[in-house]
């Protein structure tokens, strides 16, 4: 078996004949310290994604890479579309799961008097856990627009104003939803849950700006030291769970009718161009739609308990980016340039100022990259850099990645002390959960200071603040 | 033999489900995925939901009919405690699952809720058999 090789001191190469079939070899960007936490079957889920047909340059895997199910969690591929494939194994089940995040103009030292109340407050507005229904109560017909125009349908609807828009990638609605290719199935599990969180590690967090590294950018971004912020993570709940198992049931029946030979049944695809892939590509738009709507709703919510206690306070849009989609982009491959399907599986958009998809706002800087840390640690804001696009097709990683099981965390961690500890940090939590508490510890998470300097070092994307979390309501 | 086990993995929920038969395996499975969820010790029988499910083989059946839990789950609004399972061969090309589960409707004050099972996923999906009846299933949570 061939053996995998440093290139530089981030990056990992896994060679053509890892495993049998690989038609690329991989790259894992990861320093020495984390490469040691990176399983064997990550790396074989690295591996199992080079044999895609039409894939290109690498199958990648971002510094939080870790075992996932198909694509490893912070796996980056690109498909040609002439000879490429989709694969809903290259998105995951949480189709635009994202993270969203609201500058405020309140100072840490006002809010902070009043944490445990804002958090219940917030906990109470926003519905979250297993079991809840939404506040919202939709129409089919308007579930219909959710689906075609996701956070434009939210601001028409009073939640939200115009200006979120021009702040979130692809203005918060892609274009090519194909409403026919939505089960009802799909419809039913979606319809009561637009506006709820979910549950795991999907989270609402109060932060304060720690650290700026870069004054400039953070100027552009609205961020100053001592500044309040929200972080909003969840996605496209039952609606894009849905839409993946339904489309992973047809794409499992596309391998074998266009004779594609996979390693792994959960990296089922069809080829670009047939009426498969074109199913599963307007099925996963409508998805994603529904995730910035849902997103959209809850940063709403957000803002109506601010006001309540910061009379006038103010919350503007940051950014909003997807970590669980594909995306049709054009790239520079071998001097050409050519249109691809980028996966990203867990993996963050990080494109720099060359870019044309990059909101006015951010034109001539780059997008701000969002990487939430986990519930005790810290988050980062970054900028994307043109380099991500020769290294990553323009991608960071997502979060800090998981190092623990669940079942390792309960035996080592109650939710009780895992509240005390982040109590002692000052840090207020709030969960439906006390064994969910325990589960997202942040102890089962890789350092994720350690995580973002990688993509810093490698230039993907530059280092432009730190948040520390005061507060978090978890699901 | 037990009627399931839990097994480590780092991000997901992983478990393997036994039985004499195809069908008491499935009810083990339905256990096993509906434990991961909810306390079953917290579930009063009060209702039943009755499953009728088609597919070429068993393992596409047992893929669906988990997959079947999560819906009714999450559309029903209520937790299931117990699954009984029937398997009937239909024609030549394939097979039926006929199920009743029984729970209740959703009860926050009283059902102790874990993980959110997002979707049953197809990564290392099998069914094996040795000695009794075997299925792994890994679920996204």
């Amino acid at each position: 078996m061939a053996e995998i090789s440093k290139i530089n001191d981030n990056t990992y190469e896994v060679p053509i004949g890892y495993r049998p079939g690989m038609r690329v070899p991989g790259r894992i960007f990861v320093s020495a310290a984390l490469r040691d936490m990176v399983e064997s079957g990550t790396i074989d889920q690295v591996a199992n994604v080079a044999n895609l047909p039409g894939i290109v340059n690498y199958s990648m895997a971002m510094p939080d890479a870790h075992l996932g199910y198909g694509f490893p969690i912070g796996g980056v591929a690109a498909f040609r579309e002439e000879d490429g494939i989709i694969s809903p194994g290259g998105v995951g089940f949480d189709i635009n799961c994202g993270v969203r995040l609201l500058r405020t103009d309140l100072q840490a030292t006002n809010v902070q008097p009043r944490i445990n109340t804002l958090i219940d407050a917030l906990f109470e507005a926003i519905p979250s856990g297993l079991g809840a229904t939404g506040r919202l109560h939709v129409s089919d017909q308007q579930l219909t627009e959710v689906f075609t125009n996701g956070s434009q349908w939210a601001v028409e609807e009073g939640y939200g104003v115009e200006a979120d828009l021009s702040h979130c990638e692809e203005s918060g609605h892609m274009p090519g939803a194909d409403q026919a290719q939505v089960s009802v199935r799909a419809r039913k599990r979606g319809r009561p849950q637009l506006g709820t969180l979910g549950s795991g590690n999907h989270f609402l967090e109060i932060q304060r700006v720690e650290e700026i590294y870069d004054e400039p950018v953070a100027k552009k971004f609205g961020l100053f030291k001592g500044q309040i912020t929200v972080m909003i993570h969840c996605g496209s709940r039952g609606a894009g769970h849905q839409i993946c198992t339904d489309h992973l049931e047809v794409l499992t029946r596309a391998v074998k009718k266009y004779n594609i030979d996979i390693p792994d049944k959960q990296l089922a695809c069809a080829p670009l161009g047939s009426p498969e892939a074109d199913n599963y590509f307007g099925a996963m738009v409508c998805a994603a739609n529904y995730a910035w709507a849902n997103r959209h709703i809850i940063a709403h919510w957000t803002r109506e308990v601010f006001e309540r206690y910061f009379p006038g306070s103010k919350l503007d849009l940051v950014y909003d980016v997807a970590h669980n989609v594909a995306k049709i982009e054009e790239h520079q491959v071998d001097g050409k340039r050519e249109r691809l399907y980028v996966h990203r599986k867990g993996a963050t958009r990080a494109f720099g100022p060359s870019r044309s998809e990059v909101q006015v706002a951010y034109q001539g800087i780059g997008q701000p990259v969002l990487i939430p840390g986990s519930m005790g640690t810290s988050s980062y804001v970054l900028c994307g850099n043109d380099r991500a696009l020769d290294l990553t097709f323009g991608s960071a990683c997502h979060g800090a990645g998981r190092v623990m099981s669940r079942s390792q965390a309960l035996k080592l961690f109650t939710g009780q002390n895992v509240k005390a500890a982040l109590n002692r940090d000052g840090i207020v939590v709030k969960a439906t959960s006390p064994s969910m508490l325990a589960e997202e510890a942040p102890q089962v998470y890789k350092p994720s200071g350690d995580v973002v300097d990688v993509v810093h070092n490698l230039g993907i994307a530059t280092k432009v603040a730190r948040l520390v979390p005061l507060g978090v309501s978890k699901g | 033999m037990i009627p399931f086990e839990y097994l480590e993995h780092t991000a997901d929920i992983k478990f393997r489900a036994y039985g004499k038969t195809p069908a008491e395996m499935l009810s083990n499975a339905a256990a096993a995925l509906f434990k991961s969820m909810v306390e079953p010790a917290t579930i009063v029988v009060k209702e039943t939901w009755k499953v009728e499910l088609k597919a070429f083989d068993l393992e596409d059946l047992a893929y669906q009919w988990l997959c079947e839990i999560v819906f009714l789950f999450e559309t029903e609004s209520a937790v299931f405690a117990t699954f009984s399972v029937n398997l009937e061969q239909d024609g030549t090309e394939s097979m039926r699952l006929l199920a009743e589960i029984g729970g209740e409707r959703i009860d926050l004050e009283r059902h102790a809720f874990e993980n959110e099972v997002k979707a049953i996923t197809r990564h290392k999906f099998g069914i094996k058999k040795n000695e009794v009846w075997c299925i792994q299933v890994i679920l996204d949570v």
